[in-house]
């Protein structure tokens, strides 16, 4: 048995590592202030890989999925140390455009959160703003298809021009997965997308999740056990900053590797 | 070996859910245990008495299967186990299958007893299948025994015994064969005992099944058909 001490000089246990990465981090630390939020993770995630981030509220879940395309930015006194590379190259090179970035690592959060504008621009504005449509046309094009990617086109197809707040929970965060798809990312990040949805919605979510992973990298930090089962590859699990240990998920479900893990996973006390 | 607990679940009902299911593994093992040695004895003894009862008793044992199925169908649904739950409640309802085919074997060996009465006890023959009943009933024992503990090298220990039970079962069937050549007159009588210890070596492969079981649970090492 791996040690279950959580200390500075901890091991990941497992498969953190991938041979075709989509993204590399090493040693990343991060701070919200003097307070140490992450400590000294490694992982790779694969090219076209779901990867499941599972783990107990505030062991650092969001945190670390934030610095993976440099959210943290804008969070008052976090800092993020260590390597956070996509196709090897750092992602907090200062030369690096990092509205440029968000659109090649997007990320759909927990309440569905569609701009007060119509169904149609949700999606068009971020294909406009990086320049990827050079006409109406185009643009149209790129609407219609971000939204069947979504699962969503045949629902509004007759009202893209009404406001996407008018949707159900379950259709806006389909619509703001659109929106994340419309700009061609390489890597989406999802923090806990299911969570406002009833199993239906959740359902349709998990399913186009697998079908995106076709053409994208994600990243889903999920509290649902049964949902991190159902959709990831591999499944990382997070104690207190620490990643315990990664490993392909349907080992995580029957016989995981580390203690924490086994605990957690079973819902006993820590 | 706290890996294996039914303890320290968040929601404590979990744990008792666990447990109760457990114990009826446990008793439902007990139960079977009992009806293979009488059924044993019941051809020994050539006790028409005890070869009913056992008959009787194998309707207990069914009853427990489904009950434990149940419980196991009510706990996957409520609580989603996963990890060493999940392997638990999965080795459970194997364990539970195997359990009561050796449940139904034993009921075979006690039917097959009570033709032996009617048709008038042998005067050779029974060694074999005392030899082989108590080799089986040990290993049932065994198992039964590691099942308690989740102890899987006594699981291993118990699945090697299953060799010996093996070559005592293909000595008895080639004594039974001479003695059915030399007394073709009893040849009736004779099957009965082919047929009984036919009925114990399926025994020790279900016991061999529920070894299994066990390193699956306590290593999730599936070693089944190796
Ligand atoms: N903006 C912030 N300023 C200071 N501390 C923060 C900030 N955001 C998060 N933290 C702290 O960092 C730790 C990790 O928080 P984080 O939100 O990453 O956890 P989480 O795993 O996503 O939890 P949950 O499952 O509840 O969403 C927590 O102790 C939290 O209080
Ligand atoms: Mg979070």
């Amino acid at each position: 048995m791996p040690d279950m001490k959580v200390n500075e000089k901890h091991v990941t246990v497992g498969k953190q590592f991938h041979d075709d990465p989509r993204m590399t981090m090493r040693n990343v630390n991060v701070f919200y202030g003097e307070k140490q939020a992450i400590h000294d993770v490694s992982i790779d995630i694969g090219k076209n890989e779901v990867m499941a981030m599972i783990g107990p509220s505030g062991c650092g879940k969001s945190t670390f999925l934030r610095s993976l395309n440099r959210m943290n930015d804008t969070v008052e006194g976090c800092r993020v140390e260590g390597e956070i590379c996509m196709d090897g190259e750092s992602l907090y090179n200062t030369k690096l455009d990092v509205v440029e970035l968000r659109a090649r690592v997007g990320m759909v959060f927990q309440k569905p959160n569609p701009f007060p504008k119509s169904i149609y621009e949700n999606v068009a504005y971020g294909a406009k703003i990086h320049g990827l449509a050079d006409s109406r046309i185009d643009l149209d094009e790129i609407v219609e298809n971000s939204l069947n990617k979504a699962g969503l086109w045949k629902e509004v197809k007759d009202r893209l021009h009404q406001p996407g707040t008018g949707l159900s929970g379950g259709q806006q965060q389909r619509l703001c997965i659109a929106r994340a798809i419309a700009v061609t990312p390489e890597v989406i990040l999802m923090d806990e997308p299911c969570s406002a949805l009833d199993p239906i919605a959740t359902a349709r979510i998990e399913e186009l999740i697998k079908e995106l992973s076709e053409n994208f990298t994600i990243a889903i930090v999920t509290h649902s056990m049964q949902q991190a089962a159902r959709v990831s590859d591999r499944t990382a699990y997070f104690h207190l900053g620490q990643l315990i240990e990664v490993n392909p998920t349907e080992q995580v479900f029957t016989m995981p590797e580390h203690e924490l893990t086994e605990g957690y996973i079973t819902g006993r006390f820590g | 070996m706290d890996k294996l607990s039914f303890e320290n679940h968040i929601a404590s009902r979990y744990d008792e859910e666990l447990e109760q299911i457990f114990s009826q593994l446990m008793a439902m093992g007990g139960k079977v245990e009992q009806q293979v040695q009488l059924a044993v004895k019941a051809i020994l003894d050539s006790d028409s008495n005890i070869a009913e009862r056992v008959i009787q008793g194998d309707k207990d044992v069914d009853r427990m299967e489904i009950r434990i199925d149940e419980d196991c169908v009510l706990v996957i649904a409520r609580r989603q186990p996963t990890a060493s739950d999940l392997r638990l409640v999965i080795s459970v309802t194997r364990a539970v299958a195997d359990l009561e085919r050796i449940g139904d074997e034993a009921e075979k060996i006690a039917k097959h007893a009570l033709e032996l009465i009617e048709h008038g006890p042998l005067m050779s023959g029974y060694t074999v299948v005392s030899q082989l009943g108590v080799s089986v009933t040990a290993m049932l024992h065994n198992a039964l025994d590691a099942f308690a503990r989740f102890d899987a090298d006594a699981a291993m220990r118990t699945i090697d015994e299953d060799k010996q039970v093996d070559q005592e079962y293909k000595a008895a069937l080639s004594e039974l064969d001479t003695l059915m050549a030399s007394e073709p007159a009893l040849l009736k009588q004779y099957l009965n005992l082919v047929w009984i210890v036919r009925s114990l070596e399926r025994i020790g492969d279900h016991a061999k099944n529920l070894c299994e079981q066990i390193v699956f649970v306590a290593k999730g090492k599936d070693i089944r058909h190796q």
